[in-house]
């Protein structure tokens, strides 16, 4: 048996509606139809009642899914494309991230942003959106690059108090896969060394994980060592994991498929120039998508985002400086 | 259509009793009282930040307030101290909200009108217009996801709101769910200083219900029955499984969007119409009119009122302010594990 991304987000969406009266899934056609990438497929039918489509609304969804939440329950919102959320961006940022704090009223509201680029998705259909959440109080960040990580943390999301931005990439929802679904995991906001290394640290998250391995794979038969480490979740940020990690190779690279004003690899690269200058050999370095709207033809979309190529390149700069 | 008591007593509607009529007047004028203190404290410097009066929406608020029962959910707006304080918010939780008081619900954190115990179906709204509504929705949309039947939810907002695209999206999805929310819009001819027609281009905001499906009516904002008699129905209709109902009010601001603001744009035309009444005068008229209440009994409950108002404001200045060095402020998540950087 094997299991890919996808069904790994469909089969926690089950269990967290078998396990828990309080769970419900609202969104565009995810009832009957079973989602736009089939991440509920017959969750409406198992579960009547509690899997229903909603009018294009993303602004009213969200905030129906926050008055559930203040009345006990746990909503589960899909998002369409992560692209979409924007016209959802006040109810998340401004009622379910300030929630808790204003009123003591907790808002364990998941918010599933299908994010990132295949090729031919564009400018609205491609975009990674986790360091616009992360920058908000009162927000969870997830970003799982694993099929265990999809299922587990998606789990996990709808277990918590606190809102969830949940960002699965689709570009992993087909290719990747795994025999079996976990049983355990790490927890929410440890960070897990995907590829142990001596020579350099990849610091990387969401389907820049896999481009990364590909890189230090490359790598190794150029004679490095390359250590990668996996953020998993981008806020809370596990600063220990990675700082461990530079320690030991005192040399330091964050990839991510985002834009490169400000985000998750900028913040990790303050944490470590910050609080561990001392630990570097060389001047940390980070890679991002080009500072452009995602661009449609394949051509310029592989240019646009990091690949295995662009990442071992910007590696052996920063293994050789 | 506007529709006054007297046709709707042709029309063998049940009007609003006696009792109804001045229990509501008595949350009229507590909150007019209230209103000026806060005024007086703006004035004096004793509140940070702004200061939103309800003054001339108070027919509107109470009729809602005492329509409403426990149980139900309130997202009010600005100018609704008067549907609170029906809806049974303490006299208490608003001036510590405004005095930042951190005995009070939102402890120094939010201020003024943002203010709410959501586990009571008190909403603390959030600055952006348009945004509760779809909030109400959810909340209805749980219930009836558990089983509760017999609750219903009204939110408020004014002309202004009625702009947002998170208006629109939230009433068609009240109406495409059928939820028992009731939509009380508060026309009162200016959002800030842009007035009506620089606002929407229908006749009435009513017209809009049609488009979405779901029942309106208008009300004389200025006129107490009306207000109990049109919101009270709508309540009703929507507790009895009706679906949504939009209330437009017409009324006007009789004071400036908040206390920082002079209104000197208000036409002069406005306020010398009908729509410039003072409900709360109106209001005093018709139940000494109707012989429900007399002068003594009015000086009686006004002075009644001030007292309320005054013992809560000096408890409330015996209360501490918050302590930034208290660390539990510093976590914008329920989850203590979660919290960092805030040293």
């Amino acid at each position: 048996m094997s299991i890919t991304y996808l069904e790994a987000i469909r089969e926690a969406q089950a269990k967290a509606l078998a396990d828990d009266p309080r769970v419900f899934i609202y969104g565009q056609d995810v009832g009957n139809f079973g989602g736009a990438f089939k991440a509920t497929k017959g969750l409406a039918k198992q579960f009547p009642g509690r899997v229903l489509d909603s009018p294009i609304s993303e602004d009213a969804m969200t905030g129906l899914a926050i008055g559930a939440a203040i009345e006990g329950m746990r909503p589960i919102v899909e998002m369409q494309f992560a692209d979409f959320s924007t016209v959802a961006f006040n109810q998340i940022v401004n009622q379910a991230g300030t929630m808790f704090w204003r009123t003591n009223v907790t808002c364990p509201v998941v918010v599933r942003l299908p994010c990132g680029g295949t090729a031919g998705s564009g400018p609205f259909h491609s975009q990674m959106m986790e360091a616009i959440y992360a920058h908000y109080p009162g927000l969870i960040v997830l970003t799982p690059a694993t099929v265990e990580d999809a299922y587990s943390m998606l789990l996990e999301a709808v277990a918590l108090d606190d809102p969830v931005i949940f960002c699965e990439h689709k570009f992993l929802y087909y290719h990747l896969k795994a025999e079996k679904l976990p049983t355990e995991a790490l927890p929410v906001g440890k960070a897990r060394i995907a590829r142990e290394g001596r020579d350099l640290t990849i610091v990387t998250y969401s389907a820049m994980l896999h481009e990364s391995l590909a890189a230090a794979a490359e790598l190794r038969n150029e004679g490095w060592e390359v250590e990668v480490v996996d953020l998993r979740s981008v806020k809370p940020l596990d600063t220990d994991t990675v700082m461990a990690s530079v320690a030991r190779t005192g040399r330091l690279l964050c990839v991510g498929e985002a834009w490169p004003w400000g985000g998750v690899t900028a913040e990790v690269i303050t944490r470590v120039v910050s609080e561990g200058f001392d630990l570097l050999d060389a001047p940390p370095q980070r890679l991002n998508a080009k500072d452009t709207p995602v661009p449609y033809h394949p051509n310029l979309w592989s240019a646009h985002r990091p690949t295995a190529r662009t990442i071992a390149s910007a590696a052996r700069k920063t293994l050789q400086s | 259509m506007v529709q006054s008591v007297a046709e709707a007593a042709t029309n063998n509607e049940v009007l609003p009793s006696p009792e109804i009529h001045l229990r509501a007047y008595r949350f009229m004028l507590l909150a007019r009282v209230l209103d000026d203190k806060f005024a007086s404290l703006y004035r004096a410097g004793k509140i940070m930040g702004g200061v939103f009066l309800g003054r001339g929406q108070e027919a509107l608020s109470a009729a809602i307030g005492v329509s409403l029962r426990e149980g139900d959910i309130f997202a009010p707006l600005i100018r609704d101290l008067a549907g609170r304080l029906a809806f049974n918010e303490p006299i208490l939780d608003s001036v510590r909200t405004y005095l930042g008081s951190i005995e009070g619900p939102m402890r120094g954190r939010d201020g003024n009108i943002h203010r709410g115990r959501p586990k009571e179906g008190q909403l603390a709204m959030i600055s952006h217009l348009g945004a509760m509504i779809s909030v109400v929705n959810g909340g209805l949309f749980a219930r009836r996801m558990r089983g509760i039947k017999g609750t219903v939810g009204v939110a408020c907002c004014g002309d202004g709101a009625t702009s947002t695209g998170a208006f629109h999206e939230a009433i068609n999805q009240a109406a495409v769910e059928k939820l028992p929310l009731v939509m009380v819009v508060a026309d009162n001819q200016y959002a800030y200083s842009t007035p009506t027609n620089r606002q929407f281009a229908c006749r009435s905001l009513v017209d809009r219900a049609v488009g979405y499906g779901l029942r309106g009516d208008e009300v004389d904002g200025t006129n107490l029955s009306d207000c109990l008699r049109v919101v009270g129905a709508a309540v009703d209709r929507a507790r009895a499984g009706e679906g949504p109902q939009l209330v437009v009010a017409h009324l006007l601001r009789l004071c400036g969007h908040g206390e920082h603001d002079d209104a000197g744009y208000i036409d002069a035309n406005l306020k010398n119409s009908e729509l410039g009444r003072d409900c709360l005068k109106l209001a005093e008229k018709w139940i000494q009119q109707q012989g429900w209440t007399d002068t003594a009994t009015l000086a009686q409950w006004r002075s009644e009122a001030i007292q309320k108002v005054e013992e809560a404001v000096a408890t409330v200045q015996r209360e501490a302010g918050p302590d930034p060095f208290e660390k539990n402020y510093w976590s914008a998540l329920s989850n203590p594990k979660f919290v960092e950087g805030n040293e």
